[in-house]
């Protein structure tokens, strides 16, 4: 695992290398050599299996990370590649010629997030919701209580109660809902 | 092949092409009228209550509940309910849950196929004011906005025992004669019209699904 | 039919009008039966006796109904005429004047052609409906029907080389005088080959594959609503009862009086029934094939044997 996190580093310049588990290794690369590092462990180091793609929002410093999670049969062994783009949109190289599924995710994040990903099939079609017309709405701006309370309404008289201030007074009406 | 009533009772059908207009009725949806006889009109009702048949669309996740209703322990065929899985053929729309969106489309384009006397039950707090997800972008807060609703049925899910508590409540309902979602829904057609277009914004059927 | 006086005529066809009342009663009454003994099998209540009656009755009292035109219109017109022309020259009851029915020299295979007329007349009032799942649904029952004909038509082809007659009086008439007279001992090679093309013809398990809901919504009524529901509904029951009362006079000697004729019927219909709660679905090609195949068989075995009993 060290040498090949060593060869990773002289060859891609990865960096912010962080063991999470015995099984699981994240690190981050820069955009340019996202994909060429990412066929290099599925095709010579053996990372064949793609568990998901997704995306992470940091709105405070203004990138989307995208986080590939890669798995080695032969090693047990998990690597999580982070890949920081910007959030404006910017374009990502798609590894749909990589791994025939990863086309579903990056329609979801297409539709989610807003990434475009040249190149992969269906980009253009609704995904999930149909006839969405607002910004894509896991985007941290996005408010969406507000939007359902403007688009769909608000019902007066909704109540709701904490559960444990209400187990309290369930449970020792007596004691005025004091715990032990 | 036009239309042969006259332009008062045409709906626009905006949502489809040219060639499309020609396939669908843009007849508007009339009311019906009980029967002047009050005892053929009890009579009715007392058959339509004691043999309800259900549309076998799950719309969300009360349908887990439907399930074990129709088996052997909480049997509900005792009731005269059975499960169809056309809307031509069904008379009672049991909304599971929440509605996306998405599936609102598809519940009103299965509702109004439904013919005659219909009802609809709503199961948890989802169509009452949103339940859990009441800041959801993609599921509606209040459903009788949409669709005029006989019966509400809270919890998250009602349990079976609810349910079967729920269908004896809307017999007991028929039968007095209370339910007429379908008139409802007719008389205030452009409310309810108003209301699913400003919410689904893909709207490629035609108004009114005969 | 030429009658002697026009009384005549009106006392059988009021006759007949008692009998297709009784008929589609009794029809309905055993689907019910048979719904609650499934039931008790699975462990549960069942729906009420009841309950037929009050469906039809709920289909008939609803406000609306579309219609695609003149042919779906007389889609159930046909198969309810189907229905009621197979009862009309089946003889119910042996003996009786009261409900003997209209019966003629060649009934047997007017009969026949009745039983199919009805299937046909209901394709083209589904095919009018425009629904894709009912054509598929029409395109297998039918298929399935042509299968399960053949052997049904090669015992019947046996049973009227064996009673040298086609008219299904004379048949029952042959049977009488003990249970040793039936064609089921006499011929049991035709009656095993009629039985299973019972199976498909109840149109139970293993062969509802072309109105079962969960393959394709209920198939060729998948349109049908409101009072066309009732209509079809009416004639499942009737068209269903008319079926065992053929096979009782065909096979298990006819009846004498209106309590032998139902014992009968639900016995013949339980064997369905058995088979039926035991098995899971065909598909219809596995349907087709399967009447294709023993049941054809023993349809011409039993051609052969009604022969060597002829000359024997």
């Amino acid at each position: 695992m060290n040498d090949l996190m060593e060869r990773l580093q002289r060859d891609f310049g990865v960096d912010d290398i962080t063991v999470r588990k015995p099984a699981l290794t994240t690190f981050r690369v820069k955009k340019d050599s996202a994909e060429t590092l990412i066929r290099e462990l599925r095709d010579r180091e053996g990372y064949t299996h793609l568990n998901f793609m997704t995306c992470i929002d940091y709105i405070e410093d203004g990138i989307f990370t995208l986080v590939y999670m890669l798995h080695n049969y032969d090693k047990k062994h998990s690597l999580g590649v982070h890949v920081d783009i910007s959030r404006e949109n910017e374009d990502m190289v798609s590894i749909h010629t990589l791994w025939a599924q990863a086309w579903t995710y990056q329609r979801e994040l297409r539709e989610m997030y807003g990434i475009n990903f040249p190149g992969s099939p269906r980009l253009e079609e609704d995904f999930c919701l149909e006839g969405w017309d607002d910004i894509p709405p896991m985007r941290r701006e996005f408010d969406t209580k507000e939007f359902s309370e403007q688009r769909f309404g608000h019902r007066e008289g909704r109540h709701s109660e904490e559960p444990r201030d209400h187990m309290k007074v369930e449970l020792y009406p007596n004691r005025g809902g004091d715990e032990k | 092949m036009k239309n042969s009533l006259n332009t008062e009772d045409t709906l626009e059908n905006s949502g489809l092409t040219e060639e499309e207009q020609l396939l669908f009725s843009n007849a508007r949806p009339r009311a019906y009228e009980p029967y002047p006889i009050k005892a053929v009109e009890d009579f009715a009702n007392w058959a339509r209550a004691n043999s309800l048949w259900i549309l076998a669309f799950g719309t969300g996740c009360g349908a887990i509940e439907l399930r074990p209703l129709m088996t052997a322990r909480f049997d509900a065929n005792r009731f005269g309910v059975a499960g169809r899985p056309t809307p031509r053929q069904s008379s009672v729309f049991i909304i599971g849950g929440y509605a996306s969106v998405k599936t609102l489309k598809r519940i009103i384009r299965s509702y109004e196929q439904m013919q005659g006397p219909k009802f609809v039950i709503c199961l948890g707090i989802c169509p009452i004011n949103g339940g859990m997800y009441f800041d959801s972008y993609n599921t509606i807060n209040q459903f009788d906005q949409y669709i005029p609703v006989d019966l509400y049925a809270t919890g998250c899910m009602p349990r079976p025992e609810a349910l079967v508590a729920s269908i004896m409540a809307l017999q007991k309902k028929i039968k007095a004669g209370e339910c007429d979602g379908a008139n409802r829904y007719v008389e205030n057609f452009d409310w309810y019209k108003a209301n699913q277009k400003k919410v689904i914004k893909n709207w490629d059927m035609p108004d009114y699904n005969w | 039919m030429i009658f002697d006086s026009m009384n005549e005529w009106l006392s059988k066809a009021g006759y007949f009008s008692l009998t297709l009342l009784i008929v589609t009663f009794y029809g309905l009454f055993v689907g019910a039966l048979i719904e609650r003994i499934i039931a008790k099998v699975q462990g549960r209540i069942g729906i009420p006796y009841s309950q037929p009656f009050i469906n039809i009755l709920k289909n008939f009292f609803k406000r609306t109904a579309i219609s695609h035109g003149i042919m779906f219109y007389l889609g159930p017109v046909f198969r309810i005429a189907g229905g009621i022309g197979t009862l009309a020259f089946i003889p119910v009851i042996y003996g009786s004047e009261m409900f003997s029915n209209f019966s003629t020299a060649g009934d047997l295979f007017l009969v026949i052609y009745f039983m199919f007329f009805g299937q046909l007349g209901m394709a083209l009032g589904a095919g009018e409906s425009g629904h894709p799942y009912s054509a598929i649904g029409i395109a297998r029952g039918l298929s399935q029907m042509t299968a399960y004909e053949v052997p049904f038509a090669l015992a019947v082809i046996s049973i009227v080389i064996q009673y040298d007659t086609l008219s299904l009086t004379e048949i029952v008439a042959a049977q009488q005088g003990g249970w040793q007279n039936w064609t089921v001992i006499t011929n049991w090679v035709a009656t095993l080959a009629a039985m299973l093309a019972l199976l498909g013809m109840t149109g139970y398990s293993p062969f509802d594959i072309f109105l079962a809901p969960q393959e394709i919504p209920i198939g060729p009524p998948t349109e049908f609503h409101s009072a066309y529901l009732s209509l079809l509904q009416t004639n499942r029951a009737l068209f269903g009862a008319t079926k065992l009362i053929l096979f009782m006079n065909l096979f298990f000697g006819g009846a004498t009086g209106w309590g032998e004729l139902m014992i009968k019927t639900f016995l013949i219909y339980m064997v369905a029934i058995v088979v039926g709660v035991a098995f899971p679905r065909f598909r219809v090609d596995q349907a087709i094939r399967f009447f294709f195949k023993i049941p054809t068989l023993i349809g011409v075995m039993s051609i052969i044997y009604a022969q060597m009993l002829l000359t024997a």
